[in-house]
């Protein structure tokens, strides 16, 4: 029994639960509809192969109208998203006004490629504003940032491009969207072993956020086999 | 230069000077000195009316049993606690350095203070030291939000959580909070979960062991029950195996006198004075 404990251990580096940085193995997404964008992410955070937390929430508010969905490096992810929470409030106080994603995805940037070198953060920043609406930006794990319609992030990912490319229209209903989004995470979670437990959805529009929860046993289904 | 007036201020921070001379050293043989971990079982969960955090009381260093009976709850606030798990002298400074900057924040601003802010100083502190400050954290309280629990991580990552356990024993508490834990549960059987949790920790990993503290937050009150349960009371004997008196015959005796010893003080030497 302890052996089976051993080799396991061995395989995972160091078994010590300090030494193992807590990530944020994940199922990311995040596409525009007409009038707005959905956002999504699995709940399951893991320390090595123990899930520190099933019911985590991946989808982190920057001001009413912008949220992040944050991939890799728990405590990266989290710092970088208070720094940016903190400088576009402030930057919204001294506008008067709601401020623009495209520049809230330009702070999260400017700290991602900065400091590209100790951080492990891919990040989807999207959001909605009076310039252009629903907006989804990408900015991956060098610091890069990119507009997409849709976008899809963390280990979970890789598993659905195929998907995504296969079902994703422009200027879909708001209902399409969210079914879109949560049948390609629930994909994902379903062959990805660090994305699991819960779907959780976000639908921001003019009016703010509308946020969904889809439980493990809600979720829909796919072939099984 | 550095004056008796004036002394010089030390860097602040860690000093990693030594870094090349200790790698050297381990390259010889020398073996590394290990720091006091708290391998240890900490819980916390919110019942109806605050929150419950309980812990064991084991110090290890290495596989030898340090302090039995340690303390992992330490204060923050006084409507705030906080246990630690990880490097015994990083929870230690962390959270008094935290305490001493929430009260003079509340001294500051004339209010009580709040969890989530202690929740942000413990994380950026932690995060700023990449992980290197060994400290697992759950921190419970209630304020005018009312009750709030946050699990932070060494490497300065948080979460809300309405329970939680942290440690080498949190696999095993945590087991007990998922077949237990209850939304709105009365405080005594709040209490004896957080009890049942830390047992199972006591008991099911080496790491942890000996009593179980518990501290209780409410609303305006605190119950820190130190020593709240002795999960592995020593058993009693049931007779007395003491020899009495004269068991041991006496074959022979001999007394003798202490010598009278005299002191003699001698007048010390003058200094010469140049």
């Amino acid at each position: 029994m302890s052996s089976g404990f051993t080799n396991f251990a061995a395989q995972n580096g160091p078994d010590d639960w300090r030494d193992a940085a807590h990530s944020t193995g994940t199922s990311i997404m995040a596409a525009e509809f007409d009038g707005g964008v959905v956002i999504g992410a699995d709940s399951r955070t893991t320390t090595g192969a123990y899930i520190a937390n099933r019911v985590a929430d991946k989808l982190t508010k920057i001001t009413d109208h912008i949220y992040c969905c944050r991939s890799g490096s728990a405590a990266d992810t989290q710092a970088i998203a208070d720094i940016v929470a903190y400088h576009l409030n402030f930057h919204g106080m001294e506008l008067g006004e709601e401020p623009l994603v495209e520049v809230g995805a330009a702070i999260f940037k400017e700290l991602c490629y900065n400091y590209r070198d100790s951080l492990m953060a891919g990040i989807l920043v999207a959001g909605w504003d009076k310039k252009k609406g629903g907006q989804v930006y990408s900015i991956p794990i060098g610091g890069m940032c990119v507009r997409q319609e849709v976008s899809i992030g963390g280990s979970g990912s890789s598993y659905v491009y195929g998907y995504v490319d296969a079902n994703f229209k422009p200027g879909m209903s708001k209902e399409d969207c969210v079914k879109f989004v949560s049948n390609t995470l629930a994909l994902a979670m379903s062959r990805d072993g660090s994305s699991g437990g819960v779907v959780r959805i976000g639908i921001i529009t003019e009016k703010g956020i509308e946020r969904r929860v889809i439980l493990g046993n809600e979720l829909p289904k796919f072939y099984e086999g | 230069m550095s004056y008796v007036l004036c002394p010089e201020i030390p860097a602040p921070g860690f000093s990693f000077d030594n870094c090349k001379r200790n790698a050297t050293l381990e390259s010889k043989g020398f073996a590394v000195p290990k720091a006091i971990k708290t391998g240890t079982t900490i819980v916390g969960i919110t019942y109806k009316d605050g929150v419950i955090l309980g812990a064991d009381t084991r110090a290890t260093e290495d596989t030898t049993v340090a302090d039995k009976n340690c303390e992992k709850i330490h204060y923050l606030a006084p409507n705030m606690y906080c246990c630690g798990a990880g490097t015994a002298a990083d929870t230690e400074m962390t959270t008094q350095m935290v305490a001493a900057q929430l009260e003079l924040h509340k001294l500051y601003t004339n209010r009580e203070s709040r969890v989530a802010t202690a929740n942000q100083l413990l994380k950026q502190y932690l995060f700023s030291y990449q992980g290197y400050i060994g400290a697992a954290l759950i921190l419970g309280g209630v304020d005018i939000e009312g009750p709030h629990l946050y699990m932070i991580h060494p490497h300065g990552s948080s979460v809300d959580l309405p329970y939680g356990t942290m440690g080498s024993g949190s696999l095993a508490a945590i087991a007990v909070f998922e077949l237990g834990w209850k939304p709105d549960m009365e405080e005594e059987a709040g209490v004896q979960l957080v009890r049942d949790a830390i047992a199972a920790g006591i008991f099911n990993d080496l790491g942890s062991g000996s009593n179980v503290d518990i501290c209780v937050i409410r609303k305006g009150s605190v119950d820190y029950k130190r020593t709240y349960d002795e999960a592995n009371k020593k058993g009693v004997k049931q007779g007395s195996y003491k020899y009495p008196r004269g068991t041991t015959a006496v074959l022979s005796t001999k007394v003798l006198d202490v010598e009278e010893v005299s002191v003699t003080p001698i007048e010390a030497e003058r200094m010469d004075v140049v």
